[in-house]
């Protein structure tokens, strides 16, 4: 059987890709693709402390969030929401590890909670008051697909309920980079609704199968697709993006693939 | 929610490798807490320790996965046949139809502390055996379970710290609902490492004594570990004990403190129940997240007087367990499954005196008593709050 779902609202935040508004002209071919380090908005939808304390994985995850949700012209307070992530907050994880390796194993309660991979949901609900649930997602580089089966689930279940997925990673720093190669940061948001209660969008239904996952034309991008586990959402993305019907497979997990097919 | 059948379980925590020392432990309210010799941290806190983690082989094919947590689930998969059932279940619905969703907060994290401290001098690279992908990484957890039982379908690890194997209900029960899978292994695994034991200790969160939930005295939690499986499958026949309801929230207040009028926890409770169909009146005993803080207990006080007054009999069973972080949902699920199969609350090991300031109805010891629906709540840091309601399927009152 297929899930179906209405993308009302997409963020976006990569290298190269500063906003959904900016890579959906990539993505569709009306603008070349530059490569450049990301860059991540200062998180201003949180308190003063909170900001001071968010990592870059929690300053990603929102900014494509509220993205997404501004599309969708939704608030984030009805809204239940996915993160789903491959490493979360690397530097965060190294500094706890390098700290517990030395003879002084003090580290800050602001480590320790900012270690939890639920964090970016964590900030998430602080930053909007949303009270609904926020799932947290890891199945390493399967991390985006495993929040589309979950979101697209959970659409099906409670129809009445929009759901925004958010999938994000950031680069450890070495030691770890070398066991785990992320080169930069990257967000998606896709901010869903059932075919009932969506105002806008396009519909994508879902099937699980075994075919190779779409590659992109671009080099440059094909690459980023291939060593970030978010960016294995751009084949769908650039199916969004230049607004034709067709299907767009993923990679999932070993020996299962991902197929959205837009209407 | 459609009731989702239970059709086997396994437990193995401080209390003991499978169901049957567990069932042992909950009747006598027996702790498995000991003081705290764990990776020679230097920490006056009790801890609840898996028996002889460090005998456990993983097989061949999968050794690159092992660490703590991995042999955790491997020790638990070998117990009460679960293992088998679960095959017998694949056998019958196909092995890509078959979903893993499992919860952790750390999955197998302490390799990384290990590798740390055996750095080169020279380059600072990790030692060339530690593998990241099958040890450190949270969805570690879940591949495990998955290669190991040969399943094929879809697959998460569900990491939303103390929360997390109870969220792995709630996920497994939607993808039955929308026919993603045929069945589903569920569960949650955590084990000890020196991130949470130093940095709930950062906190100020570690008891120095065993917990004592609810109790005047209670001055935080003590670290377990356990892995604690599930397998789940549609259409519960009458008389069965199934998973009833399920309800998530957000407290959307702070990163480790609980909401303080346990706002979040409600929320959750009261979509567990709506979610099944029930009402208060209609729970037997609620197993409490009660972790022995002084702020999450009076938190979670007020949100199940709220709903339950002093009507309902309520505890924690982390007297017990520990408290076993990612793996509690899954391991109070089978705190809730026993009450239900023996007809007994669960004592309260280590509450000596109740709080007064606390109002719902805290049962200190184990009673027997007719028990058809339990409701057992489960609640993390970055305010993730879920409630799962469990009961039979013959009683239920609509």
């Amino acid at each position: 059987m297929s899930l179906a779902a209405r993308v009302e609202g997409v963020g976006l935040i990569g290298p190269g890709l500063a906003g959904w508004p900016r890579a959906r002209d990539v993505l569709c071919g009306r603008a070349a693709y530059a490569p450049s380090p990301t860059s991540i908005p200062a998180p201003e939808a949180l308190p003063a402390v909170e900001r001071r304390r968010a990592g870059k994985c929690v300053r990603i995850a929102l900014a494509a969030g509220l993205e997404a949700v501004a599309a969708a012209g939704r608030e984030p307070r009805d809204m239940g929401a996915v993160f789903t992530s491959s490493t979360g907050d690397g530097e965060n994880v190294h500094a706890i590890c390098e700290m517990l390796a030395s003879n002084d194993r003090l580290i800050s309660p602001t480590r320790f909670h900012n270690s939890v991979h639920n964090a970016p949901a964590g900030y998430w609900g602080i930053a909007t008051g949303s009270r609904r649930s926020a799932d947290s997602l890891a199945a390493f580089d399967a991390s985006f697909g495993a929040g589309v089966v979950e979101a697209m689930s959970r659409i099906a279940a409670c129809p009445d309920e929009a759901v925004l997925i958010i999938a994000y990673d950031a680069p450890y720093p070495e030691p770890l980079n070398a066991t785990r190669p992320i080169p930069d940061a990257f967000a998606v948001a896709l901010a869903l609704a059932s075919t009932r209660a969506a105002s806008c969008g396009a519909t994508i239904t879902l099937e699980t199968g075994a075919g190779a996952a779409d590659v992109l034309d671009d080099p440059q991008l094909e690459r980023l697709r291939r060593a970030i586990p978010a960016a294995r959402s751009l084949p769908l993305l650039r199916l969004l993006a230049q607004e034709r019907n067709g299907e767009a497979t993923l990679d999932y997990l070993e020996g299962l693939s991902l197929t959205l097919r837009r209407s | 929610m459609k009731p989702v059948l239970l059709s086997a379980y396994t437990m193995t925590s401080c209390l003991g490798h499978g169901l049957a020392p567990t069932r042992a432990a909950f009747r006598a309210a027996a702790s498995g807490l000991a003081p705290c010799h764990f990776g020679a941290v230097d920490l006056e806190t009790w801890v609840g320790e898996i028996a002889g983690l460090d005998d456990i082989t993983l097989p061949h094919a999968l050794a690159r996965f092992d660490c703590r947590n991995n042999r955790a689930s491997e020790l638990a998969l070998a117990q009460d046949g679960f293992s088998a059932a679960v095959a017998q279940s694949a056998a019958r619905h196909g092995a890509r139809r078959a979903g893993v969703f499992i919860g952790t907060s750390t999955a197998g994290i302490l390799q990384t502390e290990l590798a740390y401290r055996r750095r080169d001098p020279a380059s600072g690279a990790l030692p060339p055996d530690f593998d990241y992908r099958r040890t450190h990484n949270t969805y570690s957890a879940a591949e495990y379970v998955r290669a190991r039982l040969a399943l094929a379908g879809p697959c998460a690890a569900i990491s939303t710290a103390c929360s997390s194997s109870a969220k792995a209900f709630a996920s497994a029960a939607r993808m039955l609902e929308a026919d993603m899978i045929d069945m589903a292994v569920v569960g949650g695994v955590d084990t000890l490492c020196l991130t949470t034991l130093c940095g709930f200790d950062s906190l100020q969160l570690l008891s120095r004594a065993p917990c004592r939930p609810y109790d005047i005295e209670r001055d935080g939690i003590s670290i377990g570990e356990s892995a604690a499986f599930f397998l789940l499958e549609r259409a519960p026949r009458e008389g069965s004990i199934a998973l009833l309801g399920a309800g998530e929230s957000s407290d959307a207040h702070h990163m480790s403190a609980p909401h303080p009028e346990g706002a979040g926890a409600r929320r959750s409770m009261e979509v567990a129940l709506a979610s099944a169909g029930l009402v208060p009146e209609t729970i037997d005993y609620v197993n409490l997240h009660g972790t022995g803080t002084p702020s999450n207990d009076a938190a979670e006080d007020i949100a199940v007087h709220a709903l339950f007054g002093d009507a309902v009999p309520v505890n924690s069973t982390k007297g017990m367990t520990g408290h076993t972080l990612g793996a509690a949902g899954a391991v109070e699920a089978i705190v809730s499954v026993i009450a239900i199969e023996e007809g007994r609350v669960p004592g309260s090991a280590g509450t000596r005196t109740v709080d007064p300031a606390l109002r719902a109805r805290y049962e200190v010891h184990g009673s027997a008593r007719n028990i058809a629906r339990v409701l057992s709540n489960s609640f993390g840091f970055g305010g993730s709050n879920c409630s799962l309601v469990f009961g039979r399927v013959d009683g239920i009152d609509r």
